[in-house]
């Protein structure tokens, strides 16, 4: 973990409400992992944004940096001005990755809104490991599932729910679910985005007796695990105790987390 | 290299190599990666309570303009851990350990200094009287001149290890509390803790704190702070330690023109991990540039630069 001075490669808005930042990442040295993240100064010591954001990976390479964000306040706002040849500070990476259990050969995401971008830095991964990925990508509107053409166009298989079409319910997701689980083998799912998706998820991956696995979104602080600001409650025995997002997440075992 | 330009402050009995250090709770074992902790005046870690605490619901921290709200609620593991796990953690630095410590009550207070002060590490103590006293009303001991006098004293009688008491902002009269501290045997003063302050989202309604309200810092508040700094200089003659919303080598020079004789950094670690070593050598390059060559020329300057108009 360092904070690098990245160059910006690009900065273009791809749907109404979201933006793809792509940085060079060619001074980055340390190994970078799905579900990992990045904690970007989005502006110079500003009145408004004052704090850093964090930002999971969206896709990453040898040579570049990707984030896919949606506006979302000041912040995320404050990041659309910088363009080409701008540096920002890059504080990463950070946080625990998505494991992939041994032989595993098909993945299931479900996602929510921002979520996707985090669950397709995994997806990418699966992909080149020849593992299969099923996607179920949930957002307020169509134009907000910018990315499901992308994953599909690598041969992912990927079901699109959305407010507007009226098929994000749960009960719809959870048929949809069901669908997958009795024409597939899943051997892992994963989630990001939406409280109410993660419980649905633990339903199901308990109920199939499948490995799951959470990556959660909280505001932050330090990023570091220094301020206790980004807590969640773990189940741990008999007991739950409240662990760091920033440190012991942001991803978790399906199962242990009470959301 | 600077090397004719002398960094080092007294606090007490304790020689520091340079005057800064950080806020208790802005700063911990996750930093060490980013920085040699060995370059600070001292460390001092988060605030340590008697028995494991979960802390506050979330959201426990949320943004304001130049600033931010936080109420963590000192989540921490206890003594025991400490003892077994930080102290030895911190003990491989060779600057100076200042534990935090925070109780529930006056008897936690005591029992926790003594017991911690025996550790070898241990070069200090900083008592966080701003915490909410529960055997109290619970307002903070810090907020009351007599609890604040007995909660020192009581300490006072445990360990002869300098005491740092950090105050509360939150008082009517800052100066009376400082002045009861020193009195009760504090070595040094930390001025301030966090400003009282709450936020509430327009759009939800409801307050951006999951505790309802929570501890004002960053650049919002160092006025605030340097004005406290400048008023108990005036009133008393330990040392004290400068501690809000210092974001630069200027700042840290602002508040030591105030009166300080060190500083705390927190906020600013957050926006900067490094915000410590940079400040470190921004006060040497101010140094360097009013052609001083000891930082002490700078100790409440503000005040003489007063007298002689």
């Amino acid at each position: 973990m360092r904070d690098f001075r990245l160059k910006v490669v690009f900065n273009q808005q791809v749907s109404q409400r979201y933006w793809h930042l792509c940085l060079d990442a060619s001074s980055i040295q340390e190994d970078i992992k799905p579900g990992q993240f990045f904690n970007i100064f989005c502006s110079d010591y500003s009145t408004e944004p004052f704090l850093r954001r964090p930002f999971s990976l969206y896709h990453f390479d040898k040579m570049h940096l990707e984030f896919l964000y949606a506006i979302k306040g000041v912040g995320t706002k404050a990041l659309t001005h910088y363009q080409k040849g701008d540096t920002l500070n890059v504080l990463g990476p950070l946080g625990q990755f998505f494991q992939l259990p041994k032989n595993t050969r098909e993945i299931l995401l479900l996602a929510r809104g921002v979520g996707i971008a985090t669950l397709a830095a995994l997806a990418y991964e699966a992909y080149e490991r020849g593992i299969k990925v099923v996607g179920v990508l949930s957002a307020r509107t169509n134009d907000d599932l910018v990315i499901a053409d992308t994953l599909q166009s690598l041969g992912m298989v990927i079901y699109k729910v959305t407010d507007e079409n009226k098929t994000s319910d749960i009960e719809n997701v959870m048929e949809r679910l069901s669908f997958i689980l009795k024409q597939r083998t899943i051997d892992a799912v994963y989630t990001c985005g939406s409280r109410r998706l993660t419980r649905l998820l633990q339903r199901v991956s308990s109920e199939y007796g499948i490995y799951g696995e959470v990556a959660l979104e909280e505001n932050m602080g330090c990023s570091v695990g220094v301020c206790y600001a980004c807590v969640c409650q773990i189940k741990e025995k008999e007991d739950s105790q409240s662990v760091r997002i920033c440190r012991e997440g942001p991803v978790f075992p399906l199962e242990k987390v009470l959301v | 290299m600077t090397g004719r330009i002398n960094l080092k402050v007294q606090i007490g009995e304790l020689l520091l190599q340079n005057p800064v250090m950080p806020a208790s709770g802005a700063f911990g074992e996750g930093m060490d990666e980013l920085v040699d902790f060995n370059q600070l005046g001292a460390v001092v870690p988060k605030s340590i309570t008697r028995y494991p605490r979960g802390g506050n619901p979330t959201p426990r921290i949320c943004e304001t303009p130049s600033g931010m709200i936080n109420s963590i609620g000192i989540q921490s593991k206890g003594l025991d851990d400490y003892l077994a796990h930080t102290i030895p953690y911190y003990s491989r630095y060779h600057v100076p350990l200042i534990p935090s410590i925070s109780g529930d009550s006056i008897e936690e207070f005591v029992e926790m200094s003594r017991i911690i002060a025996l550790e070898e590490a241990v070069a200090g103590l900083e008592l966080n009287i701003s915490c909410p006293n529960l055997k109290g009303n619970g307002l903070s001991f810090g907020m009351d001149e007599e609890v604040t006098y007995q909660l020192i004293s009581e300490v006072r009688q445990v360990t002869t290890k300098p005491l740092l008491a950090k105050l509360t902002p939150n008082v009517t009269s800052i100066v009376d509390i400082a002045k009861s501290a020193v009195r009760a045997g504090a070595d040094s003063l930390v001025v301030a803790n966090t400003l009282l302050a709450m936020a509430i989202d327009t759009e939800s309604w409801k307050p951006k704190i999951g505790n309802l309200m929570g501890g004002l810092s960053g650049p919002a508040v160092r006025p605030v702070i340097v004005r406290m700094v400048y008023q108990v200089a005036q009133a008393v003659d330990v040392p004290i330690i400068g501690c809000g919303g210092i974001m630069c080598g200027r700042d840290a020079i602002e508040m030591m023109l105030a009166g300080a004789t060190a500083v705390q950094i927190g906020t600013a670690s957050f926006l900067n991990p490094t915000a410590m070593l940079e400040i470190i050598e921004e006060i040497k390059a101010y140094l360097k540039e009013h052609q001083l060559e000891d930082i002490q020329q700078l100790i409440g300057q503000a005040h003489s630069q007063i007298k002689q108009e």
